[in-house]
């Protein structure tokens, strides 16, 4: 891996941290098996390529391709809750949908950035000699200020409700707790900061395409999953950062076995190396469990 | 004052397994009153308390709180006049939360949410000195997980929980049924204490015939769905476990004995 690639993938990472952070929402904190994000990631993407490409501002396309995760969420949620379908199939109508839809936004297959046109990150592109340091910036600012939202956010009383309907929503309405409300604004938050992950990728990569959802959620369950087994730990903010780090870290992991000459992968072997890191890491906790246990049989013999 | 009027409840409405679990009953307790309810499974106590909550969507009849009608009213909705503490305190209690997390989710039961930090040095010394007056050592465990407590821990803190804020009624779901007799006892007398301090309305369901007697002022037994029994004041003071059993077993000599083994005397 050389310097270029390492940059990348702390680009990478932390673009698709906003992912992890949606995901842990919606998986962790509500219990709430969400697969929305493998739309609303390029419907982000979609919304704010083609609303920038038209020429309007790239902080308010950002902020229109949030508003449309969050609708998308918004609509799992209100499918699962309002109308007692299973969350995980909720979920995967409004995905299908959502293909549909990000096609009709992009009028095609994809949408290109042109390189003379203004985004988030063109006034940051200047800042520093090296063109990426500037974007590394922004993009861990926004990481910040996305993480510590939420960190603030799961600490209020709202956000305490939240918790309390993914952990025990029975508990939760005797504490008179509106469940179903948590549940409806805890996937919309979700799917908000999944498609603003995706609107900053059609930036930083200069392009929107239909495809670019696939595999999203399982990007996302693996930071988390990496982030929770680095970083064990019950401190909330210290779990949202171990997202962040598990994004990159997993960029990282995917950048070394593209590179490793020995594996002789490429580039299109990527969900397949994504798929094995997250089987690897679901099941080495397993793994440790078994031997630990294995240990304390042995002992009591 | 609470006043059910005329109260059914049908379970699988409209299909072959249609079953009447509650029959018209009507009920009215009164500012002040602790209303022990006893019957055998399957009697209906835990229909008529789910009715209190909101749990049950009742089939006919009316539920006020005072003069305002709750019958259609949610959980939630009703969740700022009734505090219930149940059977299991893996349900009363959110597990993963730590032991001030789930003070503070009582704390504001009924109340706007909003966006103020859920914690505050504030709140955090007023649970202190709740869980201190416990003499369980709780107050030290304010930060952990209310999952590493023990159950009778837990109960307790179901407890205090439900007489955080205020309240028209306390529902407690046979509370101690899931209890060690040692730890059982210690919560029935941390019940009284409290009931006696914060003078609180109650509709304690329970299965012995014990606890029916030495807690409260009124006693209802229900079978099939019927107040049956219905006693308070030098009446049931005269009454002893005996007269209760005896009376149990006259009233539910149709529905055969296998309610008298379900019963623990």
């Amino acid at each position: 891996m050389n310097e270029l690639q390492f940059l990348g993938a702390i680009e990478l990472g932390l673009i698709y941290g906003m992912v992890a952070l949606g995901v842990y929402l919606s998986f962790r904190v509500l219990d709430f098996p969400d697969l929305t994000a493998d739309g609303s990631f390029p419907l982000g993407a979609a919304l704010a390529a083609t609303l920038i490409s038209q020429g309007q501002d790239p902080w308010l396309s950002t902020l229109c391709a949030v508003l449309g995760g969050c609708v998308s969420g918004l609509f799992t949620a209100w499918l699962s809750v309002r109308w007692k379908i299973l969350n995980l199939l909720a979920s995967i109508l409004t995905m299908l949908a959502l293909y549909s839809i990000n096609l009709r936004i992009m009028k095609g297959p994809n949408v290109t950035i042109m390189m003379d046109i203004k985004t988030i990150f063109s006034p940051f592109e200047t800042f520093f000699t090296a063109k990426i340091a500037g974007t590394i910036l922004l993009l861990s600012l926004i990481a910040l200020v996305a993480g510590v939202s939420l960190w603030y956010f799961l600490l209020t009383k709202t956000g305490l409700a939240l918790r309390a309907t993914g952990t025990n929503p029975r508990m939760a309405q005797a504490q008179g707790i509106k469940t179903k409300g948590m549940i409806l604004l805890g996937i919309s938050l979700s799917n908000g900061l999944i498609a603003l992950g995706g609107a900053l990728f059609a930036q930083h990569q200069g392009f929107a395409d239909v495809t670019i959802g696939n595999g999203t959620i399982i990007m996302g369950l693996a930071a988390v999953i990496i982030g929770e087994v680095v970083f064990p730990t019950r401190r909330i903010w210290l779990t949202l950062f171990a997202c962040i780090i598990g994004t990159i870290l997993h960029r990282f992991a995917i950048a070394l076995a593209l590179n490793a000459d020995g594996l002789g992968l490429q580039a299109t072997d990527l969900n397949l190396v994504t798929a094995a890191i997250v089987i690897i890491a679901m099941i080495l906790p397993r793994l440790k469990e078994a031997t630990a246990n294995k240990l304390i049989g042995r002992g009591h013999a | 004052m609470i006043r059910l009027e005329k109260v059914r409840v049908l379970f699988n409405q409209g299909t072959a397994l249609e079953k009447v679990v509650l029959k018209n009953v009507s009920l009215t307790i009164e500012e002040g009153e602790i209303v022990t309810v006893i019957g055998g499974n399957g009697a209906g106590k835990s229909t008529l308390l789910n009715v209190l909550t909101g749990d049950i969507n009742i089939s006919q009849g009316r539920i006020f709180f005072e003069e305002t009608d709750v019958t259609r009213w949610s959980a939630a909705k009703r969740a700022s006049m009734v505090a219930r503490v149940f059977q299991d305190p893996l349900v009363g209690t959110c597990g993963s939360l730590t032991v001030e997390e789930n003070l503070a989710l009582a704390f504001y039961r009924g109340k706007n949410l909003g966006l103020g930090f859920a914690l505050s040095p504030k709140n955090r010394k007023a649970f202190t000195t709740f869980l201190e007056r416990l003499n369980l050592g709780l107050e030290a465990r304010l930060k952990d997980p209310i999952g590493l407590l023990s159950g009778g821990q837990r109960q307790a803190i179901s407890l205090i929980m439900a007489v955080l804020a205020p309240m028209q009624i306390l529902v407690l779901d046979e509370h101690t049924a899931a209890l060690d007799p040692r730890t059982a006892a210690f919560i029935i007398q941390l019940t009284r204490n409290i009931i006696l301090e914060k003078n609180l309305t109650v509709l304690m369901v329970t299965h012995s015939m014990h606890q029916a007697l030495e807690v409260g002022n009124r006693t209802l037994m229900l079978t099939e769905g019927e107040i049956v029994f219905d006693v308070k004041g030098a009446e049931r003071s005269k009454l002893k476990e005996d007269d209760l059993l005896r009376l149990f077993k006259e009233v539910v000599h149709k529905t055969g004995e296998e309610d008298e083994i379900l019963l623990n005397v």
